[in-house]
């Protein structure tokens, strides 16, 4: 990192398809786990992003657990919510994590806080992602706070990420809507975790008939299921995914499930891989499944990992 | 319209326990328009107060009254004689009728019985919802008459977010999501391209920071001075 590049986006920059995995900071202040899933992850992936909270729940803090697998050598990308933030907490975090090393960002709205711990808290929601994108856009290019008053210092210059959702609605602002993102000054693009793969490519057509993809690198979200039960539950509980009913049915079916939910995914990333156009990368959200990440990243072929400088 | 609902008897009971005789003052405003402070609203809680403290053995005397505003001074002081020999005044308006109360009869203990809740429309005969946030910076124009501060969750000012699915918001599915709202009207309207322009932060100082907001149309302005209520 002492080059204050991001690695990340060498490796998309180069044109190779990127790996990066997700991992949810602990909900206590030790970073034994963290340090543990780094480990986990080894030299299987290019970078992890770390959540923000997520689904409001309190944990330790995106930027803390950066800094902790940072150290154990993985690049993070680190999530930052307008949830929780207003401006003013907002900027002052992200010179911290960019002193800190934390070269990759990945701005999002963030789920409202009736979903979390402490359903009765405030939010904030002062700036929105797309205004959070452009302003931090703002810092690294015009060398300007929020405010528009000057640094008189190091600017910090991240590598700006942003999500996207072919899943929500309306699906034909879905892609006006990454497009925003993009000309807001997102980099980069994470999609929402993909089961539905029909709506994805209709997604990523549109997408490339715009030339998108030649303007951020999108990575596709894929998400390994355990068992028919956590399909189901993201079937019917999660807001703004779709799984269609095959898949839970084959889950339901299958002698091993876990064996059954890989094979699945690894389905999706070779379709994903040979059919679909303008896709950059991969980032592996294995929810409570850190484990399975390896075996996925080899067993599609993703394996071994370029090595840059 | 200002939306407020009525804080359960019980916790009204609460506040007034070391008293004997409380005036009750309702308001012919916005509270007698949403059925929670007006004429009738006043008399039932004033009984049920009275049953109440009937059955605890320690009776209560009330007097009751409805201001046709308490938001304006002239209302308030027509209630100098009634306020005279209570030991706590009881006001069924939002909460700015207990706070000029309080401004007028300084030695007098002022409790609120209601819970001001929002800026709303009727809906039906009885429902309410609400629809401004009052920010004091007004971005309708920009958004198909939907107003995006209140009736978005996230508040959000280029929506719809990733949690937006089948017209309802992430939150719950019996709220609907108002960028899918917005979306739908501006497609109506062929305007949709608006949705593409980049929507900068809002100026929040004009929604709740630097004290009290005012307002003034010098005009109008008479010699009854709004000061004085505090
Ligand atoms: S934008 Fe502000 S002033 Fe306009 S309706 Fe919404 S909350 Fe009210
Ligand atoms: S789903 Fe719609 S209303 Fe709900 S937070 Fe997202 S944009 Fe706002």
């Amino acid at each position: 990192m002492e080059s204050g590049k991001s690695k990340l986006k060498q490796i998309l920059k180069s044109g190779r398809l990127a790996v990066t995995a997700e991992i949810s900071p602990p909900k206590h202040a030790s970073a034994e786990m963290i340090v543990q899933q780094t480990r986990l992850l080894g030299d299987y992936v290019d970078a992890a992003n770390i959540t923000d909270c997520q689904t409001a729940v309190v944990r330790m803090s995106s930027i803390g657990a950066g800094v902790h697998i940072l150290r154990e050598g993985i690049e993070p990308v680190v999530q930052m919510t307008c949830r929780d933030r207003n401006r003013i907490a907002i900027q002052s975090d992200l010179l911290g994590a960019y002193s800190l090393g934390i070269r990759n960002l990945l701005c999002l709205s963030g789920d409202h806080q009736m979903f979390g711990n402490h359903p009765t808290a405030k939010n904030v929601y002062d700036v929105d992602s797309i205004q959070l994108i452009r302003l931090v856009r703002r810092m690294k290019d015009e060398k300007l706070f929020f405010s528009g008053e000057a640094f008189n210092g190091q600017e910090p210059r991240f590598f700006v990420g942003a999500v996207a959702n072919p899943f929500a609605d309306p699906f034909e602002y879905r892609v006006d809507r990454l497009e925003k993102k993009i000309n807001a000054g997102a980099e980069f693009i994470q999609t929402q975790t993909i089961y539905d793969l029909e709506r994805f490519t209709r997604f990523m057509e549109m997408c490339v008939a715009r030339g998108l993809h030649e303007r951020a690198y999108i990575l596709a979200g894929v998400t390994p299921l355990k068992s028919w039960r956590a399909a189901r539950f993201l079937q019917t509980s999660v807001p703004g995914m779709i799984v269609p009913d095959d898949i839970v049915r084959r889950l339901k079916n299958a002698e091993n499930q876990q064996e059954e939910g890989k094979n699945i995914c690894l389905e999706q990333i070779k379709y994903i891989k040979e059919e679909v156009k303008g896709v950059s990368g991969f980032h592996i959200i294995a929810i409570s499944w850190p484990e399975v990440v390896p075996d996925i990243v080899k067993s599609s072929g993703l394996y071994p990992r370029p090595v840059i400088d | 319209m200002i939306i407020a609902e009525q804080k359960p008897v019980a916790e009204i009971a609460g506040y007034i326990e070391s008293c004997n005789k409380v005036l009750l003052v309702g308001c012919g405003g916005c509270v007698t328009v949403c059925l929670t402070g007006g004429e009738k609203e006043t008399e039932i809680l004033a009984s049920a107060l009275r049953i109440k403290r009937r059955q605890e053995g320690k009776p209560l005397e009330t007097v009751t009254c409805v201001a046709t505003r308490q938001c304006e001074p002239e209302y308030i002081d027509a209630l100098d004689s009634a306020v005279r020999d209570v030991d706590a005044i009881i006001s069924l308006a939002c909460g700015i009728g207990p706070q000029y109360l309080a401004g007028r009869y300084k030695d007098k203990y002022v409790v609120s019985a209601m819970n001001t809740r929002f800026a709303g429309g009727a809906k039906r005969h009885g429902f309410w919802e609400e629809y401004c946030g009052l920010c004091g910076d007004c971005v309708l124009n920009l958004t198909g008459g939907i107003c995006p501060v209140i009736r978005c969750a996230k508040s959000i000012l280029n929506g719809p977010c990733g949690g937006s699915q089948n017209g309802k918001c992430e939150i719950n599915r019996d709220v609907d999501c108002a960028w899918q709202l917005i979306h739908d009207r501006l497609k109506i309207l062929g305007r949709l391209d608006t949705l593409k322009e980049i929507v900068p932060p809002k100026d929040w100082s004009r929604s709740r920071d630097g004290g009290p907001r005012k307002m003034v149309i010098e005009d109008v302005m008479s010699g009854s001075n709004p000061e004085k209520a505090n």
